[in-house]
């Protein structure tokens, strides 16, 4: 995956700053405030937001995708049992034949998400462009997402939490986890991850997009989703492993 | 109106008349300080607008902001970070000194957001940020 | 309880049980507000365990509590008067350890200042929010069930409350069972078996716990079982520890015939340390072999016995939940079958738990709920399983 297939996005932020503004003073109280500057874009049922991890690139040694990742959203980097990991990377061993891959792990941003359906408030979401996103406002931490997630993604906040990233608002007793980094996607900014990677491994763009650079990576060379047998159909796919 | 909103109204409605100046100079609750930067130009509502509203304001926009995405909005929990944190702190939470947290002390209406949000100007925050990265 | 073992309670000894209910529920509420300050860091829970000692806690007293209820639908629904006689206890047992239950699942959220949230948003796909309809539902209609059975203007309609009552609990839990019967990437759980095993463990849970708290009463009130009625409730009991048992068994054996399945099986049944222990020895032994031998051998059977059997089951119900929770959770969830995975976040390696003092006393703090619910109701309401003696010795001339 070369550099120029890995531009960013168009902006969206162009758009939102206009006219609302000078509305502003005139409305009611409150809600209608906001309405006014509600007319700016927001996240689009038409595009789906997907990744491509080509292992063949990743070494066990390197971290940079994990390091980036910490430093983006402000976690610690610590990996206490309690501690949250949004982005792991995994080292794997084929059994038989021993040929090893090592793969960095998120939400795997599904199409059906198990951790949505068990959720018994609604924190666990969809977004319309397919980011799988937890509602800390509604997030009684009941860990169930923790349960039903096959991929591990989420973390349990165990501890007070201070030096939060102001776009990245995290707090004890939430749960959890990899946001596509959303605050960034939605400035046309590429994942943190998808960025620091030296080895452009990682490929982010649109699946619903047949010309985006994702869907002709995709169409060329042989992808998996990660616990396909579940039917979750996953935003993250992997080659190589 | 629900019976939660009402209730908050009137509790807003003891604090506002405090804030107006009722509070009697024997008064056991100290006054609420109000710190706001005048260099980033009026505030995105008139004070008495956003002392009753703001948190509806908060609300609304913080489920159209994380659920549908839309960001750059007029309202934004930042935005009043960014011209109220206090001068020395950079927040507007910690002590009785700090915007948020002086008013809710005195109305005496339990603070919730900053369990996960920063409560410090963002350039700050950038700064501070510990950890090894 | 016969003879010198049945000893008048006095006043005195009332207010000793509340006080030592009251003190064991305040340890718990400190544990949930030190649990609370500190995070769930003080906890032996972490990411790879998330559902700790507080869940099999809850889960226990939760499906007692549906089980618990059985003694008055065989007394309402099927027409036994035996049971009939016992269905207030067993409602207000039912009310207690589902308080108990719910109390400690609440306090152990991560956020329990929230626990509002779960009524006002509902998700309509979740398991866990249809149990919060579930578990409020059983609270009312018990309520009902029990009303209809105390005030004599309202028995008419106490069998259609029994049967309603029925009808919820075997929905309920249903839905208890379900909550792990739908994680399907799970190597434990995601098994459409759990929900009916979950049921017959309530029938047996709740009978030990019922043929325990009615043993205390008549030593309280120096009475002593009908060896008719002791009968029919030890047989019964026998009945639901073997059908546990089947169930356990039919689940695990399943399981080991699924070659992707073996792994886990190895790792409960085999290798796992603790949990294989306590599965074999807490749940089969002391669980399921003590308790039918003390039913059942000769010269056994008797009301002590029985009563032995009883604490047997519920001893045998803490394992197999211990094991079936946190052993489920602490086994590496299988992300990419057929290979070796390491990682910083325990792919790959069997995850560590032991159970911190907050959570025991959390967990101890709804039993004393339970409790202090049951000592307060049986002394104030009139809850005494009376049986009518001469209508039993004329059924039974043998006894």
């Amino acid at each position: 995956m070369s550099d120029k297939e890995q531009k960013p996005l168009p902006g969206r932020r162009a758009l939102l700053s206009g006219g609302a503004a000078a509305l502003g003073l005139l409305v009611a109280p409150g809600i209608r405030l906001i309405e006014v500057a509600g007319a700016s874009t927001t996240a689009s049922p038409k595009v789906r937001w997907g990744l491509l991890v080509d292992t063949t690139r990743c070494t066990p040694e390197c971290k940079a995708c994990v390091n980036a990742c910490n430093a983006e959203n402000h976690l610690s980097g610590a990996t206490a049992p309690t501690d949250s990991q949004w982005l792991r990377k995994v080292e794997l061993k084929d059994k038989r034949t021993g040929r090893t891959a090592s793969v960095p792990v998120m939400c795997q941003h599904c199409a059906k998400p198990a951790c949505v359906d068990v959720c018994p408030t609604g924190a666990s979401f969809k977004r319309a462009d397919g980011i799988v996103l937890v509602d800390r406002h509604a997030c009684i931490g009941c860990r169930y997402c923790m349960m039903a997630c096959p991929y591990k993604a989420r973390s349990f906040v165990h501890a007070e939490v201070h030096d939060q990233n102001p776009e990245v608002p995290r707090g004890k007793g939430c749960v959890e986890g990899c946001n596509l980094c959303v605050h960034r996607v939605d400035k046309g900014q590429l994942p943190t991850c998808v960025e620091a990677c030296p080895n452009q491994a990682m490929l982010f763009g649109d699946l619903n997009d047949p010309n985006s650079a994702l869907s002709q990576r995709l169409r060329t060379i042989a992808t998996t989703q990660v616990r396909a047998d579940l039917g979750l159909d996953t935003g993250v796919r992997y080659h190589g492993i | 109106m629900s019976l939660a909103a009402i209730a908050r109204t009137l509790l807003l409605a003891a604090g506002l008349a405090g804030l107006a100046g009722f509070a009697s100079a024997d008064s056991r609750v100290p006054k609420p300080t109000i710190q706001a930067d005048p260099a980033n130009g009026t505030c995105v509502a008139p004070a008495a607008e956003m002392r009753r509203n703001h948190m509806d304001m908060l609300k609304h926009q913080r489920d159209k902001t994380l659920r549908e995405g839309e960001r750059g909005a007029k309202v934004s929990l930042n935005g009043c970070i960014s011209c109220h944190a206090g001068k020395q702190s950079g927040s507007v939470v910690g002590s009785r000194q700090e915007f948020c947290e002086s008013c809710h002390a005195y109305a005496a209406v339990k603070l919730d957001c900053f369990e996960c949000h920063q409560p410090k100007a963002g350039a700050q925050v950038a700064k501070t940020a510990g950890g090894e990265r | 309880m016969t003879g010198a073992a049945s000893k008048r309670f006095d006043v005195s000894h009332f207010y000793g049980l509340v006080g030592l209910g009251l003190a064991v529920l305040l340890a718990g509420l400190g544990a949930f507000h030190y649990m609370e300050e500190h995070g769930h860091i003080v906890s032996g829970m972490n990411n790879q365990v998330v559902w700790g000692t507080p869940h099999v806690f809850a889960i226990f007293m939760i499906v007692a509590a549906s089980g618990v209820l059985n003694v008055a639908s065989i007394g309402s629904v099927f027409g036994k008067t035996v049971y009939k006689v016992r269905a207030p206890l067993s409602g207000l047992l039912c009310l207690a350890l589902l308080g108990g239950g719910l109390m400690v699942l609440m306090l152990d959220l991560g956020r329990p200042d929230r626990v509002i949230v779960a009524a006002t948003h509902y998700n309509f796909t979740s398991v866990f929010a249809w149990n919060v309809f579930l578990y409020s539902g059983m609270f009312g209609i018990v309520a009902v069930y029990l009303w209809t059975m105390m005030e004599r203007r309202m028995k008419p309609l106490s069998k259609p409350a029994g049967f309603a009552a029925f009808i919820w609990r075997l929905i309920l839990t249903t839905g208890t069972g379900s909550i792990f019967g739908f994680l399907v990437a799970r190597q434990a759980y995601g098994s459409a078996i759990l929900a009916p095993m979950f049921i017959v463990m309530s029938f047996a849970w709740g009978l030990a716990v019922f043929y325990i708290v009615q043993s205390v009463m008549y030593a309280w009130n120096g009475m002593e079982l009908h060896p008719s009625v002791l009968r029919r409730m030890k047989n019964l009991l026998a009945v639901f520890v073997a059908g546990t048992a089947y169930f356990v068994a039919a689940y695990h054996v399943t399981n080991i015939y699924f070659a992707r399945q073996t792994e886990f099986e190895q790792f409960i049944l085999v290798s796992g340390g603790i949990y294989p222990l306590l599965l074999w020895l807490g749940f089969g032994v002391v669980g399921t072999l003590v308790p039918l031998l003390l039913i059942f051998l000769p010269g056994l059977g008797t009301p002590r016995a029985v009563l032995f059997a009883s604490a047997g089951v519920i001893i045998g119900a803490f394992a197999l939940l211990y094991t079936f929770i946190i052993g489920g959770q602490a086994f590496p969830l299988q992300i990419f079958p057929g290979f070796e995975a390491s990682s910083s976040f325990g792919d790959g390696a069997v995850g560590a738990y032991s159970p911190s003092l907050p959570e025991v006393l959390l967990g101890l703090g709804g039993v004393a709920a339970a409790f202090l619910i049951t000592t307060i109701g049986v002394r104030i309401l009139h809850f005494l399983p009376q049986d009518d003696l001469v209508q039993l010795e004329a059924a039974n001339p043998a006894d």
